[in-house]
């Protein structure tokens, strides 16, 4: 097992055509991957933001929650042995498999959304009450807003989950990128299980990245802490006597939609929270 | 439930390597999360850093890292170590964010009464900043016992002896009642770890009880 064997493979021209080859299996991988995340959005969010909106069923997310204790690679097992058995086409190694995804995507996007839209101050939402708005608009113009960091927290860590399990379901007949993986095991070859462990991690990194630079981007500056960040600078930067109102000194203290952030999985706001602590702490240490 | 109690024995001898590839990375990932966490506590500029890239090692989904660790390691791919070292990286990921966001979260006048009665910065880590942490690091550790027992299962796929065994022998032999088997087990020693550490939480924090009384 050396790197030339690795680089090896990866140059062989016969590992890049085909049904075997990696163009086609990276796209398999992304396609169950694609299918299993847009099933799992449309059954999460609306029933994650009801909850959240609707303060109603939260033993559901508690319920979601638990299940995550379930061992993946059994619930792969088990309901492939059940459902498989029922279909009569080659879709009968699909079928389970991304069921048992699907159901592993719901809990983190379940919970994210919920967590996102219970996390909105009841402040924003009176004012926004306050102001004439409908319950649809609350929900569309102040609560998706402010739950969106969350809410895209756990679309990562659902995306994660799902590379992640697919690779897994090749045990079950699954395609993909894990096809390389126990199929060179099965045949002790044990360079093409390791060139596809490289691309499985590489595919999870850079959707990783995507995601978390969609983070960044999505965003409004106002909840991610950017704009009084941004704000600041210019303040210190350009005007030795900053106005009190736009140097976004009203920001400074400890949010609680950021406070509640803390520990959900998204760096840009504890950053924020952590760059923003009183100044006294700071100064200290 | 009479094949379970036929093979009860061989049951619980897997279940015993199942607690310790799951167990001791909770421990030895503790070990490595609560320096880190304390340094990503008081610099926020290390933070930033090593929060993305423990990060990014627990983005590595974990069947390819079992496989990709012994010729990193110069180990065998039947090796026992390369899933506790597998599964250490995740605890750590997991648990340096934890560290630092329970040691971020003490109070400021807490901070500072320690500070004035002479508490130097290690003394008062150990006396007042990470007893006062307990409740968010046992929390994280919870989730990261959870999924750690979950994901070593995984690690029967490349012939690793645990619980997952009877997970994929139940599937080789088309015998649901050895898969069902396999999944009560995980789900009762995920149970059992999560007791333990909700039990030792409580009891290194009795100030809370107090309270709550």
């Amino acid at each position: 097992m050396s790197f030339s064997a690795i680089w090896g493979w990866f140059t062989d021209p016969a590992n890049w055509q085909g049904t075997d080859g990696v163009p086609n299996r990276v796209l398999e991988h992304l396609l169950y991957t694609g299918l299993t995340l847009l099933i799992a959005l449309v059954v999460a969010v609306p029933l994650g933001a009801w909850v959240g909106h609707s303060g109603r069923l939260r033993w559901l997310v508690t319920g979601a929650n638990a299940a995550r204790a379930v061992p993946t690679l059994g619930l792969l097992f088990a309901v492939s042995m059940f459902v498989g058995p029922l279909i009569q086409s080659d879709l009968a190694f699909v079928i389970p498999s991304i069921t048992v995804l699907v159901l592993l995507a719901i809990p983190p996007l379940l919970s994210g959304t919920y967590a996102g839209i219970d996390s909105v101050e009841p402040a924003a939402r009176d004012a926004a009450r306050g102001m004439g708005m409908t319950g649809w608009q609350v929900l569309t113009k102040v609560e998706a807003p402010c739950a969106l960091p969350l809410f895209l927290s756990g679309l990562r860590s659902a995306t994660l989950q799902v590379i992640a399990t697919a690779t897994i379901a090749a045990s079950v007949s699954l395609g993909g990128l894990g096809r390389y993986l126990i199929d060179g095991l099965a045949s002790r070859d044990y360079v093409q299980m390791v060139c596809g462990s490289i691309l499985v991690a590489a595919l999870a990194l850079v959707a990783d990245g995507l995601l978390a630079l969609l983070e960044k981007r999505a965003v409004s500056p106002g909840i991610s802490g950017r704009a009084a960040r941004v704000a600041r600078s210019r303040a210190r930067n350009s005007d030795p006597h900053p106005e009190p109102d736009s140097d976004g000194a009203d920001r400074s203290d400890p949010d609680p939609r950021q406070a509640a952030l803390v520990g959900s999985g998204s760096t840009g706001p504890v950053q924020a929270t952590a760059t923003t602590g009183t100044p006294s702490e700071r100064d200290r240490t | 439930m009479t094949w379970a109690l036929d093979h009860i024995g061989d049951i619980m001898f897997r279940a015993g390597q199942h607690a310790w590839l799951a167990g001791l990375p909770l421990v030895l990932g503790l070990v490595i999360a609560l320096p880190l966490g304390w340094l990503a506590a008081r610099r926020p500029r290390l933070r930033a850093v090593l929060l993305t890239t423990t990060g990014l090692l627990y983005t590595i989904p974990s069947l390819a890292l079992f496989i990709l660790l012994p010729p990193l390691l110069g180990t065998k791919i039947l090796d026992p170590v390369n899933v506790i070292v597998a599964m250490t990286v995740y605890t750590v990921a997991l648990l340096t964010r934890t560290v630092a966001d329970g040691l971020s979260s003490v109070d400021g006048s807490t901070r500072q009464a320690a500070i004035a009665m002479g508490y130097g910065s290690f003394a008062r880590f150990r006396a007042v900043d990470l007893p006062l942490a307990v409740p968010v690091i046992a929390a994280g550790l919870r989730v990261a016992a959870v999924s750690n027992v979950s994901i070593v299962s995984v690690a029967s796929l490349i012939g690793i002896s645990q619980l997952g065994y009877f997970l994929t022998d139940g599937y080789a032999r088309s015998f649901p009642t050895e898969v069902w088997v396999g999944i009560v087990a995980c789900l009762l020693l995920a149970l059992v770890f999560d007791l333990v550490i909700q039990v030792v939480s409580r009891f290194l924090t009795p100030w809370t009880r107090v309270v709550a009384a």
